[in-house]
């Protein structure tokens, strides 16, 4: 349900009527861009949205999408770690 | 790909993995025992199949299906509805590419096509808009399908309309809504599932609230996600997590997507344009209360139903789901789509008998096109 | 080459064909004269073929024949056109089962009102590639059906070859173990196609891949004799191809996502209208298997053509589940890539 991509808007191509044109990995759409704009459609221009037909329906923020690969990393670093002490009890027990 | 790529890295994976390996241990689940999570969204049940997750995962955790799917859920009786619309010779009827196959009682919409209904596939509601302008001596009528992600969109359609003053452009609205489905599914006396992912587009335009009754009210825990898998990986540990420690909250995976209260822009077009039917028919599930949006009379003539004069409560309401369909059992639950007797035999993608075999959201043809590997081994 | 160029002062009037140009008359002539042979038939020819190659005469070749027909639309698009993809198309149905595309025939449906500068593109970019190919267009038919009876013009391509004594290129070959190549990027074409059509409205400047792949395939078997199968992986895409192998082969085969070759504006475009790359159509990318240890050597001689500049190795075949296509995916996970249903269609949800 509800297939949607995040893609940049490279400019404005109709303010009256609120669209703007978004790039996904270079394939260009116009989209209507009424969700997501606050008051001049031109200061979204270079911002990423999420993009569902033809519409840009959320602005993706930057920082929470830092914070979210910062706790994945996370879980990474822990699990290297944990990898890390296992490989040390193994080292242990193969000397004894 | 900015933001696609960053979460689809296989390293990171694996340490999710191990993460979700000892919660599972933790929490005692095994292949016999198992948790049941369900991922509402159609587009999290193509994800968990496309990048291979189920055979990730391990053997403790149980994915069911959910109803998150516009099309697998959407009655006969409404696709018979489209093809009498479209088989006006006045009209151009407009439609997502996924609605095109879906079997009616009579025919698809594919078949209505073939038999010389002007029907068009587009991406946009903007695009049938367009079609209408450029077609002022035919009746354009786009037909409005999918949940509340896809529902501000066909209302900012309609306001364009309304502004220009478009009088040869309706839409035929079949828009649903996700919480009442879940509850009726919680009211479930038969219900097994401990916890949810949540759907991360619908909840970047209503917010996570919406979800507040899952908690609450049931005691269960749901996690909105994204559709990357390590989005949906972390949402299951954080599922899983939550069930070991006995809590039971809303939490919001998804938040470089997702604002907590959702889009106001969104909400405040959809109030302006649709109300909740008092109840709606879903494929598989029956009437559920107030689950389906209709057009305002303030709107009535950019209304499909009102101008044409089907739809629903029009005529008949509920058609028969074909003799031997499980879907119903497949979509709570009840038994897995292998389960079915009809599954690869009397209903399969070519020629489908249940709703959820239609669509490739759909549990069982999900299963049918990536999942039957192990029926092969 | 002389493609838009008639022989002598035109004697066609208007630009566009009428149901007079079908009528078997001087109109008729005319058409055929200043827009079809003039260009495929040299003068002084014969306009029925007499077919000689020295290579049909040697002790063990086989003679090779296929037909398809091409219905694109739009009849141009980037990187082609309906005349291009016909030769293009039948040259490489020969090709792929081994066999040196010779001749071709080109029989076209014209629809009432088609523009006649049309058809001298489409028929200048027929001889362009026949030429590039190595094959001589040496008959053909012409028909004009009444207006919406046809979508401008479609054309059919039958064309002949001949296997060479001793080659055994067969669907049915594949061994488990054997290494599956493609030859470049997947999904251009459809790609390509979607975009120019505009229902969808994007924009992109993804070009069709088509292109002829006898040259490719005899520079492979020289360098890896033990080709087993080759398959252009046309409507369907890579997927369809594959199924057809397996099953054909009764082998299992797995490859690996992380090698397919795609361009990021086709990903762009599989992402938002819900498509599998696996399924876009291709005209001028095969999948060949060969032996492990020919591998390497295979895709040494499809790298030094610039149609096999991106060859890559996508997979393997091996002993389990025979018939069925799997895929290791980037993410580490395994999925079966099935048969395509009907069409693929675009999806929102």
């Amino acid at each position: 349900m509800c297939l949607g991509i995040p893609g940049q808007i490279v400019e404005v191509t109709d303010a009256d009527n609120l669209m703007a044109m978004a790039e996904v990995s270079g394939v260009r759409r116009e989209v209507n861009v009424a969700c997501v704009v606050a008051n001049d459609p031109e200061a979204l221009v270079g911002s990423w949205a999420l993009i569902h037909v033809g519409f840009a329906m959320s602005l993706i923020d930057e920082d929470e999408a830092a914070k979210t690969l910062e706790a994945l990393r996370g879980l990474g670093e822990a699990q290297e770690t944990l990898e890390a002490m296992a490989q040390g009890d193994a080292a242990l027990e193969g000397t004894s | 790909m900015r933001y696609v790529e960053e979460f689809r890295d296989p390293k990171a994976a694996k340490a999710v993995l191990a993460a979700i390996q000892s919660v599972v241990d933790d929490i005692g689940a095994t292949k016999e025992k198992p948790v049941h999570i369900m991922e509402i969204c159609g587009g999290h049940t193509h994800a968990i199949f496309r990048y291979g997750l189920d055979r990730l995962t391990p053997d403790g955790i149980e994915f069911i299906h959910g109803p998150g799917c516009p099309v697998c859920v959407l009655p006969m009786s409404r696709i018979d509805e489209c093809v009498e619309i479209a088989e006006r010779p006045e009209v151009i009827f407009t439609t997502f590419g996924d609605a095109m196959r879906v079997p009616g009682t009579r025919k698809s919409l594919m078949q209505a096509k073939a038999d010389g209904a002007d029907i068009r596939m587009v991406y946009s509601p903007l695009d049938a808009l367009e079609i209408a302008r450029r077609n002022p001596d035919r009746e354009v009528v786009f037909f409005g399908l999918g949940f509340e992600t896809t529902t501000p969109s066909t209302a900012l359609s309609i306001q364009q309309a309304s502004r220009e003053g478009l009088g040869n452009f309706t839409v035929f609205c079949n828009h649903i809504t996700v919480p009442p489905p879940i509850r009726a599914l919680l009211n479930d006396p038969y219900m097994i599932l401990d916890g949810f992912v949540g759907p991360g587009h619908v909840s970047m335009v209503i917010g996570v609230h919406p979800y507040d009754f899952i908690a609450e009210e049931f005691g269960k825990p749901i996690v909105v996600a994204g559709f990357e898998p390590l989005d949906l990986l972390q949402s299951v540990l954080m599922v899983l997590e939550q069930i070991r420690d006995g809590r039971a909250v809303v939490e919001n995976q998804y938040a470089r997507v997702v604002p907590d209260d959702g889009n106001p822009v969104s909400i405040a077009a959809i109030n302006d344009v649709y109300e909740p039917r008092p109840s709606f028919e879903w494929r598989g599930l029956g009437e559920i209360d107030e689950s389906g949006l209709r057009i305002r009379d303030r709107y009535q003539a950019f209304d499909a139903e009102a101008k044409f004069g089907v739809g629903y409560g029009a005529g008949e309401r509920s058609v028969q789901e074909p003799e031997g369909c499980a879907c119903g059992q497949v979509m709570t639950g009840r038994i897995k789509p292998f389960q079915c007797p009809q599954y690869g035999t009397g209903c399969t993608p070519e020629m489908p008998l249940g709703a959820l075999m239609v669509s490739s959201e759909g549990a069982c043809a999900a299963y049918y096109t990536y999942g039957a590997l192990e029926a092969a081994e | 080459m002389n493609a838009a160029a008639p022989l002598s002062p035109s004697r066609l009037r208007g630009d566009r064909v009428t149901l007079a140009h079908g009528g078997g008359g001087k109109a008729m002539r005319d058409l055929i004269d200043e827009v079809f042979t003039c260009v495929f038939q040299p003068p002084g020819d014969e306009d029925q073929a007499r077919l000689v190659d020295a290579a049909m005469s040697e002790p063990g070749a086989q003679l090779a024949f296929t037909t398809d027909s091409f219905v694109v639309s739009p009849v141009e698009f980037p990187g082609g056109d309906i005349g291009k993809i016909a030769v293009c198309g039948t040259v490489n149905d020969l090709a792929v089962g081994g066999a040196k595309p010779l001749w071709l025939s080109a029989a076209f449906i014209i629809e009432e009102g088609c523009e006649i500068a049309l058809l001298r593109r489409v028929v200048a970019s027929m001889q362009k590639e026949a030429t590039k190919a190595g094959v001589r267009i040496v008959t053909g038919d012409t028909k004009v059906v009444g207006k919406g009876q046809a979508d401008k013009v479609f054309v059919t391509t039958s064309g002949v070859g001949v296997i060479p004594p001793g080659r055994d290129i067969r669907a049915n070959a594949i061994r488990p173990g054997d290494v599956a190549i493609v030859n470049g990027v997947l999904g251009d074409h459809g790609a390509a196609i979607l975009a120019a059509r505009g229902d969808m409205a994007l924009s992109t400047t993804v070009t069709s891949d088509c292109q002829s792949l006898n040259g490719l395939i005899e520079a492979v078997l020289a360098a890896a004799p033990g080709l087993r199968a080759c398959r252009d992986a046309t409507r369907g895409g890579l997927a369809s191809s594959l199924n057809e192998m397996a099953e054909a082969s009764s082998v299992g085969i797995e490859i690996e996502e992380t090698a397919l070759p795609l361009r990021t504006e086709v990903k762009g475009m599989c992402e938002i209208l819900g498509l599998d790359p696996l399924y876009l159509a291709n005209e001028g990318t095969l999948v060949l298997f060969v032996p492990e240890a020919e591998a390497t050597a295979a895709l040494t001689a499809m790298r030094a053509l610039p149609e096999g500049r991106d060859a890559v190795a996508v997979g393997k075949a091996h002993g389990s589940h025979p018939g069925r296509v799997t895929m290791r995916t980037a993410f580490g996970g395994q999925r079966l890539v099935d048969m395509l249903v009907g069409e693929q269609l675009p999806r929102i949800c």
